[in-house]
């Protein structure tokens, strides 16, 4: 048994959850889907192509802080940080944990959304895709550190999108270059290293975070 | 216990050293400070927890009891003073005023999660052993969430020694506890005093006093 058998345990934990509790996932496909609705009724017929993939980041920076912002409730109403804090051997195991359960939430929540995008608006290509791909990664490393910390504040709902989204603003402009750029190379290789930065930054300091 | 002092030192100034020049037993505490922004809720809190020792921890409501014993769990760092704990993490048994478990999970799967989380080898055994001389065994696979605040304190007390932790820091144990639930927790209790350590904070001393090798009285 290693790190890695704590975060599958960790993380399976987090997906049975949501299987009997069901108040993340469906929230956030509701959200997503009724966003790009009303985006397909609110953009002008001629719009941009460009216009229409930025109203795509817009729904999907805020699905993933509806998802994030559920991401430690279990945690926080029953106190059960304290438990796993005590329990595994490296605190960042619970980070990595949570962050892969919103991983999963996120990528199922694209996968329906990317097609309802294709059919309301225009066709998703590979660089929206690599960009979507690598933008979930930096919102996985960076958000769940963020919603950990939200968590500890009595703001919490305030503080969270305060705090996530100025951080996810590199995230949109490198998302929405790899989707419009006819070369999105150089979009896709800086959200590449943004995410290889935070997810750092993140696992190296969750140990501070679920400390008082 | 001896040494332990009654209530507290006069003067928390002790600074945040780590340089422990005394001898120490599993656990003690030097110049203890922890403040929360203005309000100093522990001020220069001393006490030596031996191998084999049982601390009773008394005082009122708001005297700092459950942030004493957050201190001693490692879930909170002193704002000043010195905690040396020679147990690692992984020994520490926390019992909290919430179960922390899981409510959506059930007793099985609670147990089980922390029974992956502690390494233990032979966590199945164990986990149907205490579920069993806790008489939650029956409802192994029924959710937390339906459980009543004497089996939810049952069920942490099974978490709290699934992974036979040589420091045991139980925040009011007898809480919510029937009889029969009490007594368990007493024979839990005599059986563990020779290969544990204790920090017990309590209202109800005289349930834990016979247990007892020092006490602290925090005003």
């Amino acid at each position: 048994m290693t790190y890695l058998s704590d975060v599958a345990a960790l993380a399976r934990k987090d997906l049975t959850l949501e299987l009997r509790a069901r108040d993340t996932l469906p929230a956030m496909l509701l959200f997503v889907l009724s966003t790009l609705v009303i985006f397909h009724f609110v953009l002008p017929a001629d719009s941009s192509e460009l216009a229409a993939k930025g109203l795509l980041w817009v729904a999907i920076v805020f699905t993933a802080l509806l998802g994030l912002s559920r991401a430690f409730t279990a945690e926080r109403e029953q106190d059960v940080i304290d438990g796993l804090v005590l329990a595994t051997r490296d605190r960042s195991a619970i980070w990595l944990g949570k962050a892969l359960s919103i991983l999963v939430f996120l990528v199922l929540a694209e996968v329906v959304a990317l097609p309802a995008f294709a059919l309301f608006f225009t066709d998703v290509g590979g660089g929206t895709i690599a960009g979507v791909v690598l933008a979930d990664l930096g919102i996985w490393a960076v958000g769940t550190l963020l919603a950990a910390m939200a968590t500890a504040s009595r703001a919490r709902e305030l503080l969270l999108p305060l705090i996530f989204l100025p951080l996810a603003i590199p995230i949109v402009i490198g998302g929405v270059g790899a989707s419009v750029a006819g070369h999105p190379g150089k979009y896709v290789a800086f959200l590449g290293l943004y995410d290889a930065i935070f997810a750092l930054v993140a696992w190296g300091s969750f140990d501070y975070v679920v400390t008082e | 216990m001896t040494g332990t002092v009654p209530d507290m030192a006069p003067s928390g100034r002790a600074a945040r050293d780590t340089s422990s020049q005394y001898s120490c037993g599993v656990i003690c505490a030097r110049g203890l400070e922890k403040r929360f922004g203005e309000r100093r809720v522990l001020r220069g809190v001393e006490f030596d927890v031996p191998r084999a020792g049982f601390l009773l921890v008394t005082g009122p409501n708001g005297s700092g009891k459950t942030t004493l014993l957050r201190i001693c769990a490692g879930l909170a760092a002193p704002t000043a003073g010195e905690l040396v704990a020679d147990v690692e993490r992984a020994r520490v048994g926390f019992l909290a005023h919430e179960p922390l478990v899981y409510r959506e999970l059930t007793a099985l799967e609670n147990l089980d999660l922390y029974g992956r989380l502690y390494r233990i080898p032979e966590r199945r055994e164990r986990t149907g052993m205490l579920l069993e001389r806790f008489g939650l065994w029956d409802e192994r696979h029924t959710r937390a969430a339906s459980y009543s605040r004497g089996m939810l304190q049952r069920l942490a007390l099974c978490r709290t020694l699934l992974h036979e932790p040589e420091l045991l820091v139980l925040d009011e144990p007898f809480s919510s506890l029937d009889d029969e639930g009490a007594a368990l927790l007493d024979r839990e209790l005599e059986e563990r005093r020779a290969n544990a350590s204790f920090v017990v904070a309590t209202h109800d001393p005289d349930r834990v006093r016979p247990y007892a090798t020092s006490h602290l009285a925090l005003a």
